[in-house]
């Protein structure tokens, strides 16, 4: 079970306090209706999926109820960041691998 | 016969008091302090079951967790029955009842046995694929047969007397094993004042103290372990959980207890001042730092025969001597690959019984056990290995030989010795099991010649766990990690004083798997393996002949390690023999993956508290107790209890709810509508989410007006409806589908928070906060004119408007909307007087004919309105257009609202898409099937092309005939036509496409 | 190929049983081949023994990173039914289906397909619904089943509780009793002996660390074992897929979750049938060996690690006392996850790509293991022609941009 940092509540709690929410940084087209066919399948349903590195959002449903970022380790399920909704991650796949050739 | 094994003294048992115990229908005595094994063994008990495939007679082989034959079924009556308890780890009390789980007619003499000589030569790994193939129809006969075989114990067939609890516990450090390890680094860390839990899974702490032949400070280490746990206990910030095992090992430091409460004391848990007592309780820790301290198993070397009963591990063997008070057996071949081995010859001897030979496969040993036993006049046979087993019930006699590992032959001539026991030692294998739930592979070690715990975050292994095994290098190792693990959590540890230890120095040992036979392995007498499955040398043999070259691929065709002992006794020899046979090394091998539970646990454990009417939280409305008094009969919506009709007398349920419809279509009805979900919705920006998450329009909803709406995923599929109502200029309130409540809530934040955050708006959840009592039918005005102030006139209160005053003395919300065609008025009061105000409308029930009417007739009532229910009408593939709802629809919001894009998909705008409409049936008897499937051809053959599907279907009284809602293909222009309803009885419906109004289409009698 | 029969187990038994041959070769991988299938599971040892026997392609490879059968098809419950409710999925499975009926006479391999039978308790008004829906579907679709009342249910599962006294009393279910379970391993095993012995090559531990494309069309497949070239690729890698499709430059409609199970000890015999409840949430049913096999539904985070959180497997448990109280003392054994590759609408994709010869066939989600022929069957004469089986056709990834998907929610609510 993991134990998760609520960016909000400022602590680690169980993760049977949350609820997963899937990939993040998924932004619905501004104009939908010029939105191609494609495009829009795309916002919907196509995800990144990755091993390894993934952001994802989280709701921390049975407390404050506020949606944030993680970024966690699909194969470890180490978490390597905990953001706020609208902020970027500092931790990526791409920072990771810098790390990893040091 | 009288324990005829035990010892007069020593060991930790209670001789003072006797404890009375059956096995097999036999009553035996023990001591308090035995577990049933060690009560067996000093009864003289051999046979303690049958194996699984062969049914070959099996005795007590180990002393704890690695057990793999003396399983047993115990429970003195039926619903106490416990299935597979292993007899090494459960302690003995008064009156324990226990039975072996295979053997007929018993154990002693099985005719399956018979079975397993003769055909186990047909029973390689594997064979069932090989064969029972023709003819194909015999299948099923076949294995019949086969699951007659089948298990070990047996499932209770009555319901569990006991209760289960769960703890949830924090803590800085928690210590898995109580041995010398355990208990110094809970010392270590304890003392600095860090927040620690140490438990182990034995009756006593202590672990390997409690059968050494070390001193600690010059006395018997176990008075030192008991001291240890006495400053435990007496630390504030320390729990002490004995008869607790660390069962599973789960991300980010998670790890699940299993406390084993009363199970040492009977077979269902004893009352306490007549409460029931939980007996088992699972704690679910979540700790800073984790100290592995789980020790090592020793491990059985493999030869022939070496399943026969009284082939046991050497460690076992001592444990029993020195623990227990029991020696079983009276003479004793040891095999052993190292010095620690040595110790059980040396207890042997020390308890007067006959050593017959120490067989080492070592050319050279030399360490302080083996001089002790030299200068014992021990007998001690070089560079050979005991390579067969004799004996069928019971070990007769050993065979040795010099064995040459390099070549994996024998290299000498046989000795034949007579004895009655086998103790065999090849050396120990940390525990790492728990370390591997994480995901963490174990990892070889050629010094230890044994796999060690992989890295885990906020994890130490010490001590034997991590292959350290001399008491002084243990303690030293253990002290150190708990004072490491404690200042990881901020605590600064004063560190302890080591004791003063004395032990042998052991020499080096050497790596003895399994021992070569003068034949060849397929042809040799059976070298088991894993007991508990039936696993030889030669399956694994086989197994690589066939192409199973992957660790995991020889564990599923040979069944090694699937038992109730995941191997523990095992695999590590398995291993060792696979990599033999691939010509590889062990780490080339590899290890299978070790799951959760280390060692077996009830599901009523698991699950705890949480089954009947804790499984799933059950919700009442503020009216429930009324509802009950009435006699109502309820339907599960989500978690709630709702009234689903009212009877009178003995009345049907098709009675009931024709009399509740035909009460609000000519009076009036009641309905308890408090279970739908209402958020209230506040900030300047309110009315424009509305409009972005509603598919309707919401700009121009003047305050104190209502209106109802539809909501889509951005796929365009329903997802759920209902009225909104405008309070003030930025202040909602919204309904909800009862079902959906929750997550509605959870949506409007998600798009709040992550599409949207420059909205000024809050959501609240207030749906227990209100109560809702819808009064509906003709008379509605006049009732609610009884017990209200609000000017209920139809020009100043009209229809989807809302008002607010007093109901029956209290605060209230009225709004004036419609679920079933009638004139109707839903009042909305604080919960706690939601009772006051439903009886005050109650006293009214003659004069006006008030009849409370449950979920049935509500859903009648709005099928014959053509109102849908989502989730009975829609199943997430229906859009708005789909459902004839055009109207709910701002095709021309200047915001592109959830759902509206995925109207112009290619899919959204084929004209062939399920419609919904009505259905009269021909027959207006007939009340269609919910669920029945359209077709526009009944002569078809099978597969039939189906149209559409029922979705509601009822008897309407007002109409009297049966009418249903279905979605049916291009249904919207289709209206007249017939269709057909082929049903499992062989009949075929016949019914009209018709519009789902059936009932006041124009809508007149809400408008009066 | 070695036959197998009861009559060589014997002979075999006179020797020792030192002359079993290898069950599949261990060979070297060839520079080039006419189809590589990239995973070494149930899925795709089908499609490789199908393409072989029923295509005539044998210059082909399965290319496995680990051992064959190691991924889902070794951990999962082994359910197998066709009693979907949409006609796409309901053929699909039901192809299936009818290939299992035969499947071990034709690979002469008994994968013990045990048609025990499959409940799908309802426990609400609207589950009755949902199940007289799909019954009624599967029964035009000619696909067995009937709808049972809690008596009927009772009769066939006495342990289970159906009395009043449950949180969600019984109130009936769906039954289809050609369902059942089979020996998952030996599935695996089977296609893979099968596939071998009409020349497949079965490349174990050889992982595809890139695809080589030029032109839009692909060429091979890079591992760790260097390239192998073909121009024909079909990725049958279940959890693993979209990790391959970004080495193609191609995002997929998936998500990868842990899927737990758990078994117990081994007991005797007690439970003859495959009882699942989508709204108690839970399944189980009992080996031949004894042990009661049981799962629910998926951990909800994206997951690659073959493990999940306790939690799920705590609720699981619940839902199984809750509807069996008489084993609350019948202990668990072992728990594990796998990674499933779930799809939006339930169903899984079988679909070219805009890369050029390469095909995928992915998205099972939980349910992957009852359609191992049927899915190797169409995917085999999809790759084998280039185009679509007819069966495969409404699969097509295609569908998440028209919007034409085939929501099958309703039967894949729980993992089975």
């Amino acid at each position: 079970m993991l134990h998760i940092y609520c960016p909000y509540c400022g602590e680690h709690r169980e993760e049977s306090e949350f609820r997963p929410k899937g990939q993040a940084h998924i932004i619905r087209p501004k104009d939908p209706v010029n939105t191609s066919d494609e495009e829009w399948g795309d916002y919907l349903f196509f995800r990144e999926n990755p091993r390894g590195i993934h952001h994802e959002m989280w709701v921390h449903a049975v407390g404050c109820r506020k949606f944030f970022n993680v970024t966690r380790d699909t194969v470890s399920y180490e978490i390597l960041e905990v953001y706020k909704m609208g902020e970027q991650p500092t931790v990526t796949a791409a920072t990771q691998q810098k790390g990893g050739q040091k | 016969m009288s324990q005829i094994n035990r010892l007069t003294q020593g060991g930790r048992i209670d001789r003072s008091k006797t404890l009375n115990f059956s096995f097999n229908g036999t009553s035996y005595t023990g001591f308090p302090g035995d577990t049933l094994a060690s009560a067996l063994l000093a009864n003289g008990v051999d046979i303690v079951n049958r194996s699984f495939k062969y049914s070959r007679p099996r005795g007590i082989v180990a002393a704890g967790a690695e057990e793999p034959n003396a399983v047993v079924q115990l429970g003195s009556t039926e619903a106490a029955q416990v299935p597979n308890v292993r007899a090494t780890q459960q302690a003995l009390y008064q009156g324990l009842t226990a039975a072996s789980t295979n053997g007929w007619p018993n154990v002693q003499n099985d005719v399956m046995g018979l079975l397993g000589k003769l055909g186990g030569k047909m029973m390689p790994p594997g064979f069932y694929y090989k064969t029972f193939m023709t003819p194909a129809s015999m299948w099923m006969t076949y294995e019949k047969l086969i699951r007659k075989a089948a298990g070990l114990g047996r499932s209770p067939r009555e319901n569990d007397p006991d209760i289960y609890d769960h703890m949830h516990r924090h803590c800085d450090v928690l210590v898995i094993g109580a041995g010398p390890a355990g208990l110094a680094a809970a010392l270590a860390a304890g003392r600095s004042g860090a927040r620690v839990i140490i438990c182990d899974e034995q009756e006593e702490m202590g672990g390997s103290l409690l059968d050494s032949r070390d001193l600690i400070n010059g006395q018997d280490p176990a008075l030192w372990a008991a001291a240890a746990v006495a400053e435990l206990l007496a630390m504030d910030e320390v729990l002490v959980l004995p008869r607790t095992t660390a069962n599973g090992y789960h991300d980010h430091n998670f790890v699940t207890l299993h406390e084993r409460r009363t199970e040492h004391l009977a077979d269902t848990a004893p009352q306490i001042n007549g409460q029931p007592q939980a007996r088992a309780r699972m704690h679910h820790i979540r700790a800073g730092q984790v100290i592995l301290a789980t020790g090592a198993h020793d491990r059985p070397v493999v030869y022939a025969n070496n399943d026969v009963p009284g082939n046991m591990l050497a460690s076992a063997v001592s444990t029993y001597i020195r623990r227990y008070g029991v020696v079983p057996g009276n003479k004793l071949v040891l095999t052993t690959s190292n010095d620690y081995g040595y110790r059980a010859a040396l207890d042997w001897h020390e308890a007067g019984r006959e050593v017959v030979a120490i067989v080492d496969a070592r050319a050279k040993p030399d360490g302080d056990l083996v001089k002790a036993a030299r200068e014992k006049g021990i007998r001690i046979i070089t560079g050979s290995a005991v390579f067969e087993g004799k004996g069928s019930k019971r070990v007769s006699g050993a065979r040795v030989a010099r064995i040459d590992l390099d070549n994996f032959k024998l290299a000498g001539s046989v000795e034949d010795l007579v004895c009655d026991t086998i103790a065999s030692s090849g050396g120990y294998s940390p525990v790492v099991h728990l370390a591997a739930h994480t995901g963490a592979r174990p990892v070889w070690s050629d010094e230890a010649i044994g796999f060690l715990p992989g890295k885990v975050k906020g994890m130490t292994p010490v001590g034997s766990a991590r292959a350290v095994y001399s008491l002084s290098a243990v303690l030293a190792d253990a002290v150190e990690a708990g004072a490491s693990a404690a200042a990881a959590c901020g605590f600064e540890s004063g560190g302890i004083e080591l004791p003063q230890v004395q032990s042998a120095t052991e020499g080096p040992a050497c790596a003895l798997f399994q021992v070569p036979h003068e034949k060849p392995t397929m042809r040799a007498p059976k070298q088991f393996v894993d007991q508990q499955n039936d696993v030889s040398a030669a399956a694994i043999e086989l197994a690589t002949r066939e192409g199973f070259e992957s660790i995991e691929h020889v564990k599923r065709y040979t069944a090694m390690g699937f038992g109730t002992d995941q191997g523990k006794l095992g695999n590590i020899n398995g291993m060792a023999i696979a990599a033999r046979c691939l010509g590889q090394t062990i780490p080339q091998t590899g290890t299978t993956v070790f799951r959760p539970n280390y060692t077996p646990i009830t599901f009523g454990a698991i699950a705890g508290r949480h089954c009947r009417d804790l499984f799933d939280p059950e919700r009442y409305t503020a009216l429930h107790s009324w509802h009950l008094k009435r006699g109502a009969k309820f339907e599960d919506v989500g978690q709630w209890k709702r009234p689903w009709y009212f009877p009178i007398g003995n009345e049907s349920m098709h009675d009931a709810v024709a009399r509740e419809c035909l009460a609000v279509r000519e009076k009036v009805g009641i309905l308890d509508a408090s279970t739908l979900g209402k958020i209230d919705i506040q900030g300047k920006d309110a009315r424009e989410f509305l409009g972005r998450i509603y598919t309707n329009k919401w700009e121009k909803l003047g305050v104190g007006k209502a209106r109802y709406g539809l909501m889509c995923k951005d796929d365009g599929m329903v997802m759920d409806d209902g009225v909104t109502t405008c309070l003030a200029e930025d202040h909602f309130l919204m309904t909800t589908t009862t079902g959906g409540a929750a997550g509605i809530l959870e949506w409007l934040e998600l798009w709040h928070q992550t599409e949207w955050p420059e909205l000024e708006v809050y959501f609240n959840t207030v749906t227990d906060h209100w109560a809702t009592m819808t009064i509906t039918g003709p008379r509605a005005r006049d009732l609610l004119s009884e017990v209200t102030d609000i000017d209920l006139d139809k020009d100043n209160f009209k229809f989807m408007e809302c008002r607010e005053g007093q109901v029956a003395g209290v605060p209230a919300r009225v709004y004036r909307i419609s679920f079933t065609g009638e004139l109707t008025y839903e009042i909305n009061v604080q919960a706690n007087y939601a009772m006051r105000v439903w009886e005050a409308l109650f006293q009214h029930e003659a004069k006006y004919g008030l009849t409370p009417y449950g979920t049935e007739t509500m859903h009648v009532l709005r099928a014959e309105k053509g109102f849908i229910i989502v989730g009975q009408d829609t199943d997430g593939s229906v859009t708005p257009e789909d459902l004839g709802m055009q109207w709910c629809v701002g095709y021309d919001k200047p915001f592109s609202w959830i759902g509206h894009r995925a109207l112009t998909r290619p899919d959204t705008k084929r004209d062939d898409r399920k419609q919904l409409v009505g259905l009269k049936p021909v027959d207006p008897k007939v009340v269609l099937q919910e669920g029945a499937q359209i077709v526009r051809d009944p002569n078809q053959t099978i597969p039939m092309k189906m149209v559409g599907h029922v979705t509601s279907s009822y008897y309407s009284p007002v109409l009297n005939s049966g009418f249903a809602l279905a979605l049916v293909m291009g249904g919207h222009k289709r209206m007249g036509e017939k269709v057909y309803l082929p049903m499992a009885d062989g009949k075929t419906h016949e019914a009209e496409i018709v519009s789902p109004i059936f009932f006041d289409p124009k809508g007149a009698r809400q408008n009066v | 190929m070695q036959r197998y029969s009861g009559f060589g187990l014997a002979k075999h038994a006179l020797t020792h049983h030192e002359n079993w041959q290898r069950m599949w070769r261990n060979p070297t991988p060839k520079k080039q081949y006419d189809a590589i299938i990239v995973g070494g599971g149930g899925h795709g040892l089908a499609t490789a023994y199908y393409l072989a026997k029923e295509h005539g392609m044998t210059n082909i490879a399965v290319i496995e990173k680990g051992w064959l059968g190691g991924g889902n098809t070794a951990r999962n419950t082994t359910i197998v039914r066709s009693n979907y409710l949409w006609d796409e999925a309901a053929h699909l499975y039901e192809h299936a289906m009818k290939l299992w009926e035969g499947l071990s006479q034709d690979l002469n391999y008994n994968v013990m397909f045990s048609q025990r039978g499959v409940l799908n308790l309802g426990h609400t008004l609207q589950d009755m619904r949902d199940i007289q829906r799909r019954v009624n579907a599967n029964r035009l679709n000619g696909i067995d089943g009937e709808v049972l009342d809690a008596k009927q249910v009772s009769e066939i599962v006495p342990m289970l509780d159906c009395s009043a006294n449950t949180r969600y009393p019984v109130l009936g279910a769906s039954w289809q009793p050609r369902a059942g379970v089979a020996r998952h391993d030996a599935v695996a095993w089977g296609f893979a002996r099968g596939a071998d012995s009409l020349g497949v090559d079965l490349l174990q531990q050889t992982e595809v660390t890139g695809m080589r494309i030029e032109d839009g069309q692909i060429i091979g497949v890079e591992t760790n074992r260097g390239f192998i070239g073909s121009t024909r690729v079909g990725c049958v890698a279940a959890g693993n897929s979209s990790v391959l499709a970004k080495m193609a430059g191609i995002k997929l409609p998936l998500e990868s979750h842990p899927l737990q199970a758990l078994v117990s000890e081994p007991i005797k015999p007690i439970l003859d049938t495959v009882v699942m409840s989508n709204h108690v949430h839970g399944y189980i049913s009992q080996s031949d060996k004894g042990d009661l096999v049981i799962g629910a539904g998926i951990d909800g985070y994206n997951g690659y690690g073959q493990r999940g959180s306790y939690p799920t497997v705590e609720h699981t448990l619940q839902a199984i006392v809750e509807m069996f109280p008489v084993f609350s003392r019948v202990r668990m054994n072992r728990q594990w996850g796998g990674i499933v590759d779930t799809c939006p609408d339930a169903c899984p994709i079988l679909s070219a790509t805009k890369v050029k010869g390469l095909f995928f066939n992915c998205g099972w989600g939980t349910g992957g293991f009852k359609a191992t022929p049927g899915s190797g069957n169409v995917f085999a004469w999809t790759l084998a022609k280039g185009y679509a089986h007819p069966l495969a056709a409404p699969f097509s990834i295609d569908r998440f941009h028209t919007g034409q998907l085939i929501d099958e929610h309703g039967a894949a609510g729980v993992a089975h």
